[in-house]
């Protein structure tokens, strides 16, 4: 089982506060978790007794869901507060509405929040641990390990790799984990897309800007496609899901430049036919749907790390 | 008789009247009785009550021309009554308020009713009135009656004037009634709904960045409406390089403009905003180190005419809450003073021309009383240590706002007297 490593945080808020070793210590130990939901009976008793809330003020499904799963596999009872049904529809702050859950007596609070930094301002004023299920256009940290995982557990390794990421670098949350997740760990992150949502200074960030989507994934390792949300449009950043799918879109003619054993990956749910060739998201070096099983181990070991120690 | 005060043996620093050195000031009343190099004359300090400025600077009463006390309409942030002692304890005598009140400073009763409640404040406010019916942008205030009224200039501050056609009639129908225009520089296309600097450090917090041409493409039109009306213009809040090259290009040309910065553009850089500060959200926002080298170079070299706060207090009610739903702004009265005198210590102001930009400027560019020493001027004298050192806190602070991004910062030298009309307004 999980090894005896300490993880010395208590939030996990930003792939940026992690270090290569406790990114692998959350690797190694969503790997030694994942065989349990292949079980027939599929929990352990590690966090009984604790008590998980999931507040979401954005819709989601699957990583509320993963995150559900995650914990009742580990014992914990879990609780979810959706936008709809929470307080703030009736003006209340989040800090109002943290205090408040907080009174409570919770181990650990999961907060999805269309706000970059809500995270951060929780785990400020409350004394339960805060996981950041995807803040704003900050980061998604737990979606970045599962994909740093399914990377691991393909490819064998993460150093040296090279890894395209192709679409809205600007407002993905995933992408930015994944640019600094990866890099931490060794591999070279390629980013390409419509230049309007290639963000200044992502660089910094330790993201290449390749001159154009070929160059992106010619000889990549893994080709992952963002989702383009529709709401953007608003924004004049491209001129329509037409011209973004002939240019940005990853078809299969793209897919040839990278190298024959690429994964294709992709942070879903997709828009099949406009950022990925539906073939290709349905194929043989599709790992979408190991994302998603990862997704649960990764969550179950990031619950272990920051609750199990006592 | 009224109170004479003798401010002895201090460095007197009287720009408007080139004087610098040791000195006496005695002050009979309401008005400055002299200056005495030599020490004041015993037959005319008689009755006085003697301060002992050894070590001190004396200088004519400092100026913010860009503040907003919140009153009328938002007094829970801040009250003309608060401010101005906040601004008496920062060696400030006089203010200049900017109009986004609620209701706006759009008519000649809201300049009055701030005039009227300013005669119980702690220094002199100068009402700054609306360019546009309710800051609205569409059609222009009463700017003769606010100039009645006792309006000192005109600003839409808090947002810029997005039609240029407004602006240009702004720029000459001020003519008639001798108003100053204040620009807030911004195009709002290009910074619409960002929150901090544009760039690396934006991009990794995932906050939407303000790029640095949403001030500078203003700043520009706002200069060739200036040199193409022949009007004076004053550019507020300069915050980036570029702003600075632009005036300096602008007045060498002989542009009419003038332009003022904030002590936050020279003392702190967007580094203050990671970890989501909302106490360095401003706007415009903070931004580089090059920023900060240019804005510190134009102060220097007279680019840059004026110190102005922009005191913009908030609660915590618009503070405490996510980056992106933040307001802008920062209190300011009470640290400008010793953040300029960083700069004299860095060498890069002397302190004759930190009481230029302090106090002689921002009463020259506003046409009011004030920077002045002169024999029979009004008695606004600001006495300031130079060396003491403290920690700013906020059991200190006056304003009834704690939005401060300096807080718990070392600083060194403030007022330690403040004098409105021969009356102390501060003392420490």
């Amino acid at each position: 089982m999980a090894t005896e490593q300490p993880f010395p945080h208590k939030h996990v808020l930003s792939l940026a506060d992690l270090s290569p070793a406790d990114i692998h210590l959350v690797l190694q130990t969503a790997s030694s978790f994942k065989e349990i939901s292949q079980r027939a009976i599929k929990k352990v008793p590690t966090l009984r007794g604790k008590t998980v809330i999931n507040l979401f003020f954005e819709p989601s499904t699957r990583t509320r869901l993963s995150f559900e799963v995650a914990a009742k596999r580990m014992s914990a009872d879990t609780f979810n507060i959706s936008n709809s049904g929470s307080s703030t529809a009736k003006g209340e702050t989040l800090i109002d509405t943290a205090r408040n859950l907080a009174a409570m007596n919770p181990d650990c609070i999961i907060i999805r929040h269309s706000r970059s930094g809500s995270a951060r301002l929780l785990a400020d004023h409350i004394k339960a641990s805060v996981i950041n299920a995807g803040d704003g256009t900050h980061e998604h940290p737990s979606q970045g390990l599962l994909d740093l995982m399914t990377v691991q557990e393909k490819k064998g390794r993460l150093d040296g790799l090279k890894i395209a990421i192709i679409g809205d670098i600007t407002h993905s949350r995933v992408a930015h984990s994944d640019i600094i997740g990866f890099t931490k760990m060794g591999a070279a992150v390629h980013v390409s897309g419509p230049a309007t949502l290639i963000p200044p200074g992502i660089e910094a960030m330790g993201a290449v800007v390749a001159p154009s989507i070929g160059a992106a994934v010619a000889d990549a390792d893994v080709v992952m496609a963002l989702r383009i949300q529709k709401e953007r449009q608003q924004d004049p950043l491209f001129p329509s899901l037409r011209e973004y799918a002939t240019f940005f879109g990853i078809s299969r003619a793209v897919a040839e430049l990278a190298k024959p054993d690429a994964l294709i990956m992709h942070p879903g749910p997709i828009n099949r036919g406009v950022e990925i060739d539906p073939q290709l998201a349905d194929g043989p070096r599709s790992v979408i749907l190991d994302q998603v099983t990862n997704g649960v181990a990764v969550r179950m070991a990031l619950l272990y790390l920051i609750m199990g120690g006592d | 008789m009224s109170q004479a005060w003798l401010l002895q043996n201090g460095r007197i620093i009287d720009p408007a009247n080139n004087i610098d050195g040791q000195g006496d000031l005695l002050i009979d009343g309401a008005v400055i009785a002299g200056i005495f190099p030599g020490g004041a004359p015993p037959e005319r300090t008689a009755g006085a009550e003697v301060v002992d400025a050894t070590g001190k600077w004396i200088v004519p009463g400092l100026i913010d021309m860009h503040v907003h006390l919140r009153e009328p309409g938002e007094e829970y942030k801040e009250t003309i009554a608060s401010g101005t002692r906040a601004a008496a304890a920062g060696g400030f005598t006089a203010v200049a308020c900017m109009p986004n009140t609620k209701p706006v400073n759009d008519s000649e009763a809201v300049t009055a009713l701030i005039l009227a409640r300013a005669q119980e404040g702690s220094a002199r406010v100068y009402p700054v009135g609306a360019i546009s019916q309710g800051l609205l942008g569409e059609a222009l205030a009463p700017l003769g009656e606010l100039r009645r009224a006792g309006a000192v200039a005109v600003s839409d501050d808090g947002r810029p004037v997005t039609n240029g056609q407004l602006m240009r009639r702004a720029l000459e129908y001020s003519a008639n009634h001798e108003l100053l225009v204040i620009s807030h520089a911004e195009e709002l296309s290009l910074s619409e709904n960002g929150v901090m600097h544009e760039g690396a450090l934006a991009t990794s917090l995932g906050l939407r960045g303000i790029p640095p041409i949403a001030e500078e493409i203003m700043i520009y039109r706002d200069l060739a409406l200036a040199r193409y009306t022949g009007r004076p213009v004053h550019i507020a809040h300069v915050s980036t390089r570029e702003s600075v090259d632009l005036i300096r290009r602008a007045k060498a040309q002989g542009c009419r403009v003038t332009a003022e910065t904030a002590p936050h553009y020279f003392s702190l850089t967007e580094a203050a905003v990671d970890r989501y500060n909302t106490r360095a959200k401003m706007n415009p926002p903070l931004r580089t180190v090059d920023d900060v080298a240019a804005i510190r170079a134009g102060l220097a070299d007279g680019t840059l005419d004026a110190i102005a706060t922009d005191h913009a207090p908030h609660s915590e009610l618009e503070k405490e809450v996510e980056f992106d739903l933040a307001a802008n702004g920062v209190i300011g009265l009470e640290t400008a003073l010793p953040l300029a005198l960083a700069l004299v210590r860095d060498s890069l102001l002397t302190p004759r021309r930190l009481v230029e930009v302090m106090s002689l400027n921002p009463a020259r560019i506003l046409g009011v009383s004030g920077g002045s020493l002169a024999p029979g001027a009004p008695a606004d004298v600001t006495v300031i240590d130079p060396e003491t050192r403290f920690v700013f806190t906020e059991a200190e602070i006056l304003s009834k706002s704690r939005n401060s991004p300096f807080l718990g910062w070392e600083l060194q030298g403030r007022a330690v007297l403040t004098l409105l009309a021969g009356r102390v307004t501060f003392r420490r």
